[in-house]
């Protein structure tokens, strides 16, 4: 068949629009089917994407055979691109990671480049693993601290952060995780005594009280808080036990939460990240939530 | 012309019609779907990947029922963003006894194939009573109501069982056991040696922190045991995907 190049783009392949096309027959309340050939651009779009599939078939990998698919002349795979793709970002970032994880991490603030990279991937870190627990702003959250703020449960130099967010807090997966706890002092003191320590505590935090009852609570205090929490209950970072003498609170600082803290006690876990994380990623996240403001 | 110009004769045919539509139409799938049942490299072969515990499975029921997975997958795509965010691609094997698998492809909420140990157990109860108390961004429902309702497992052995119908390779012990693996996987005090026996790396406590077995301790096991299966030191991947 030849085709005049003029007439590929016509809408319609019949050769003389004048002549009646071909009738089928069918006829139904005067409408006519009539037997018109197709466009030939749509005619020619369809032969060139049936090309295409073939050489895609060839090109790519596709057809089922016994053991497994035809692997196609590319040899493509989606599993190799990725890791090129993994490849060539962890390559690009190669120099830096390994300066940063070799660096003592006391040193790293002073170095301006190391500290550039470390803070803008360890937003990007905190944002993923960090911000669930401790808002995505690091304000933290009802049982878990903000990190902005310069009061520190196990403390706030950058080793200490480093420690935390490698090991977790009270991960019983990990052996090295930080661990205390704070106990149910429902089974182990009477609800009066419960009630007496709780008024201890507001007086100690400077809020309104009972001055009998704190009276009696302080008592109290001495014999069963103030060996994690200090005699004058400003905490130990040895123990991860918090100020409780404070305007700044975990877990809230009214009297109905405080009373609810000694009576059932408390156990936030912070997961290890060793595992999830690398340790350039590690170093990445502690330099930036050390230097959001409470950094020591 | 003359091959063409018979198709009057189909046309006019009802029932032949149908007959060879449907022939025509099941050429896609028989291309598409067969060859994964017979193909080696389907499902990888790894270590770790094990059935459900009683505990794990009545949770992912619960997942299932609440209708989790319209706003969360559990597939983690070979893409080096998603891998950066959500941790190593997902493998079919570790969905080849999820039935039916609950992969998703809309994803409002973040992906869950990975989400076990990354959270405490402690901030799951909280962000299922009240998500918008940890994460003010948010929109997620709440689903106190999960720590309330008690699940009695009158039903597992015939879960267990249903499963086995589909190819879960329950064992006959495992069925039997199923009742008191699943009371003995949310009791921190409980012998866990026979339940870690016929499921490895269960994870066995009191999830919820609170008395009795509730679809929140349920829903926890199941989201602690996600992605955190698969050995992924016998994982080669194939160079035909």
């Amino acid at each position: 068949m030849r085709i005049e190049p003029k007439r590929i783009w016509k809408m319609s392949g019949n050769p003389d629009r004048d002549q009646e096309p071909e009738f089928t027959g069918h006829e139904w309340d005067g409408i006519r089917e009539c037997n018109n050939p197709l466009p030939r651009w749509w005619l020619w779009t369809l032969y060139a994407t049936i090309a295409w599939g073939v050489g895609y078939m060839v090109a790519y990998p596709a057809l089922p055979l016994i053991e497994r698919a035809t692997p196609g002349i590319l040899g493509y795979s989606t599993r190799a691109e990725l890791a090129e793709d993994l490849e060539v970002a962890s390559a690009a970032n190669a120099p830096l990671d390994d300066r940063l994880v070799a660096t003592n991490l006391n040193e790293i603030a002073s170095l301006t480049d190391l500290r550039e990279y470390a803070i803008r991937g360890g937003a990007a870190v905190f944002r993923n693993y960090c911000s669930q627990c401790h808002g995505s702003g690091a304000g933290g959250a009802f049982g878990y601290p903000n990190l902005l703020d310069d009061d520190w449960i196990w403390g706030g130099d950058i080793e200490a952060i480093h420690f935390s967010v490698s090991h977790g807090i009270r991960d019983d997966g990990d052996a090295d995780s930080r661990y205390s706890e704070m106990p149910a002092f429902t089974e182990l003191i009477e609800s009066d005594e419960i009630d007496n320590v709780t008024e201890f505590v507001l007086k100690l935090s400077n809020q309104d009280h009972d001055p009998k009852m704190a009276g009696l609570g302080a008592t109290v205090f001495e014999e069963q808080c103030s060996i994690c929490h200090g005699e004058e209950g400003r905490g130990d970072r040895e123990q991860g036990s918090p100020n409780v003498a404070d305007a700044i609170w975990i877990y809230g600082g009214d009297r109905e939460t405080v009373r609810q803290t000694i009576a059932n006690g408390r156990f936030t876990v912070m997961p290890s990240w060793r595992e999830r994380l690398t340790e350039s990623q590690i170093r990445q996240v502690s330099v930036y939530v050390h230097q959001l403001g409470g950094g020591e | 012309m003359s091959f063409l110009s018979k198709h009057k004769g189909l046309e006019r045919h009802a029932t032949l019609l149908l007959i060879l539509s449907f022939l025509v139409v099941s050429v896609g799938g028989i291309v598409e779907i067969v060859p994964l049942f017979y193909l080696e490299n389907t499902i990888e072969k790894v270590k770790g990947v094990r059935p459900y515990s009683p505990l794990e499975l009545a949770g992912r029921d619960i997942y299932i029922r609440e209708g989790c997975y319209v706003c969360h997958s559990q597939m983690i795509r070979p893409l080096r963003d998603e891998i950066e965010r959500y941790g190593h691609y997902s493998l079919a094997a570790e969905s080849m006894y999820d039935h039916p698998f609950q992969w998703g492809s809309k994803r409002t909420g973040p992906d869950l194939a990975r989400v076990g140990g990354r959270y405490s157990d402690e901030w799951h109860v909280l962000h299922f009573e009240n998500p918008q108390a940890v994460v003010p961004e948010s929109i997620m429902p709440k689903y106190g109501f999960l720590a309330e309702r008690i699940v009695e497992p009158d039903f597992i052995q015939s879960l267990l069982r249903t499963h086995r119908l589909v190819g879960v390779p329950y064992t006959d012990e495992m069925i039997e056991n199923a009742a008191s693996d699943f009371a003995v996987q949310a009791d921190e005090d409980a012998d866990h040696e026979e339940l870690v026996a016929r499921y490895p790396k269960a994870q066995a406590r009191n999830f919820d922190g609170r008395a009795g077995i509730s679809e929140m301790d349920a829903i926890i096991a199941y989201m602690q045991i996600l992605g955190t299966l698969v050995d992924f030191s016998t994982f080669t991947p194939d160079e035909n995907r």
